[in-house]
């Protein structure tokens, strides 16, 4: 696990943070690496900008924060048109396909999208749309293994939810291995950009 | 003695540095904290209030600073380990009551998790500019102990230092955290209970009759009754004598502070936690502490790339100053850099205590981020050409 740099955004209440504690936890607890996860939030509780960084590596984190993130997982149009500049070139963007369009894009960046909401939704709880995430996160990164982060989600989780957000879980990783089988999404999501200027 | 498995969460866990504090007081043994909520601090008694309970202490959330901060020693003097949490503001409303902690010499940790100031300031961002107000903050002579952890799991081990030192030296000790280790969430292994040592409180074994609050037997630390035990005893902010009692003379007053102040300085050596490294070797000497010690180490393996000679000195003990450290390594090095967040504390006693024989080079940030690590290379690179 080389030193990468992760961004993740969104608005309150969609997960942001545990996104980021159980993938920092997969990588610090359950894959024996390091893991430093910093986070910015609003004074609201829900609705407001939420980001969280997130830092792992295989020797000890040093600066706690990202500097241009190599992997940026984006779940509101407000924190796309604030934070997408700042992914590294040839980083992967990842992104919930019915809450961001993706524009003004490089074309060297990787585009990964689901919809994780409406898959939440379709397992009963709009909420585990966290857990849909980090699954497709998990496929489409290989930056962990998915036995690690299966444990972080169901350590993270209140015991009444494990059992749906492992599902989410399984439903986004199941999903994330059909979209790289395909291919990053990138030429239909220019596509879309490009109709749009 | 070792610590009361009650208190302690053994296991391996991903939580913030507030929260690794506050399982480090539990696990210390404190059963007692009076606070009044303040970010980026209040995670730490956000936790406390919900798990004290179920190890048979208790929290009150108290109507301001200045009453959290007596309440407290209202709990050390009731038989309890005891802590308070705050931040600038609040920092600054306790002052007076570290001052009496000091004089009264009741052990107990002061949590202050910086943020930026003066005043209100930054409340969710983070400096390290409350650094002399800890040393200095409460009027007259006296003493304390400052610590300052650079990572969550330091908030845990480091947390339980401060109530050992408390309770060995009777002192109140400033636990030095800022906002970026108090809300950054890393690894943090707890312990089992049979590993982590405590220290206990020093209660007097004399009888009724023999015992003297503050009488010493040579080692400048007077043994403690409590308060409902039978012994009678006066605690006050006055100058006073070995019975507590007040003796507002010169005479009094000359032994008390003086002993205050050598109870801590004499044991110096001991009580200063350094974290060094390559100082044999270096030609320059970048001196940190807290979240900014973190920051340094970058700019450090970027100056070697550049084949700079750079030692690092991580100062985990800020109070008292390791001024033989200091002046030891100043005869042999062409230089300091000290970046911390704050427009230069720290950095003067570095120069004190340097006394001219090494330049020293101040690497400021006024507070709401931390230091590019570039702004301290540029600052080793200039460091190494005088």
């Amino acid at each position: 696990m080389r030193l990468t740099e992760i961004r993740i955004a969104g608005f309150g209440g969609q997960g942001v943070i545990l996104s980021a504690v159980v993938l920092g936890k997969a990588a610090s607890i359950y894959e024996n690496g390091f893991a430093t996860m910093t986070q910015n939030f609003g004074p609201e509780a829900r609705g407001g900008a939420c980001s969280s960084q997130l830092v792992v590596s295989d020797s000890p984190v040093l600066y706690p924060y990202t500097t241009q993130p190599d992997i940026m997982v984006i779940i509101s149009q407000e924190a796309y048109n604030r934070f997408a500049q700042e992914l590294k070139p040839g980083g992967l963007l990842i992104i919930e396909e019915d809450l961001v369009r993706v524009s003004n894009i490089n074309r060297d960046k990787q585009v990964y999208a689901i919809p994780a909401t409406r898959f939440a939704e379709e397992l009963g709880k709009r909420m585990v749309l966290n857990s849909v995430m980090v699954g497709f996160f998990t496929a489409v990164t290989k930056l962990l293994s998915a036995d690690a982060v299966r444990k972080a989600v169901a350590d993270s989780v209140p015991p009444s939810f494990r059992e749906l957000n492992l599902k989410a879980f399984e439903k986004g990783y199941a999903y994330g291995v059909d979209v790289m089988a395909a291919g990053p999404a990138r030429r239909e999501l220019e596509a879309v950009a490009v109709a749009e200027e | 003695m070792k610590a009361d498995p009650r208190g302690v969460l053994t296991g391996t866990h991903f939580i913030d540095g507030d929260h690794a504090c506050c399982e480090g007081a539990l696990a210390a043994g404190a059963r007692f904290a009076a606070g009044y909520p303040i970010t980026p601090s209040t995670e730490v008694v956000e936790r406390f209030a919900s798990r004290v309970p179920t190890v048979g202490g208790s929290f009150i959330q108290m109507e301001d600073e200045l009453a959290a901060s007596i309440a407290l020693q209202g709990g050390v003097w009731g038989g309890a380990k005891a802590f308070t949490v705050t931040s600038g503001p609040g920092f600054s409303l306790m002052m007076e009551h570290i001052g009496y902690a000091a004089m009264t010499e009741t052990p107990c940790v002061f949590v202050d998790v910086q943020r930026g100031g003066p005043s209100t300031g930054l409340p969710t961002l983070p400096a390290q500019a409350d650094m002399m107000q800890a040393r200095w903050g409460s009027h007259g002579d006296y003493e304390i102990i400052a610590l300052c952890p650079n990572s969550p799991q330091e908030c845990f081990d480091l947390t339980i230092k401060a109530f050992n030192l408390a309770e060995e030296f009777r002192v109140p000790v400033m636990f030095m955290m800022d906002e970026v280790v108090g809300h950054m969430t890393e690894k943090v292994v707890i312990p089992a209970a049979d590993q982590i040592e405590v220290v206990p409180r020093k209660h007097t074994k004399k009888s009724i009759e023999e015992y003297l609050p503050y009488g010493t037997n040579g080692d400048m630390v007077p043994e403690m009754a409590h308060a409902g035990e039978g012994y009678k005893f006066h605690v006050t902010g006055l100058t006073h004598d070995e019975r507590g009692y007040p003796n507002m003379t010169p005479a009094t007053q000359d032994k008390l502070v003086k002993r205050l102040q050598n109870k801590i300085r004499s044991a110096a050596d001991r009580i200063c936690l350094l974290e060094e490294d390559s100082l044999d070797t270096a030609e320059v000497v970048v001196v940190s502490y807290g979240i900014t010690s973190r920051v340094a180490q970058r700019a450090i393996d970027l100056a070697r790339e550049r084949r700079l000679k750079v030692g690092k000195l991580r100062l985990i003990t800020a109070w008292p100053f390791p001024d033989k450290k200091i002046a030891d390594l100043a005869s042999r090095v062409k230089a300091f850099v000290v970046p911390e967040l704050n427009l230069g504390q720290m950095v003067r006693e570095v120069e004190r205590a340097a006394n001219g024989k090494a330049k020293t080079f101040a690497v400021p940030h006024a507070g709401g981020g931390v230091h590019n690590p570039d702004e301290i290379l540029n600052a080793i690179v200039e460091a190494s050409r005088c």
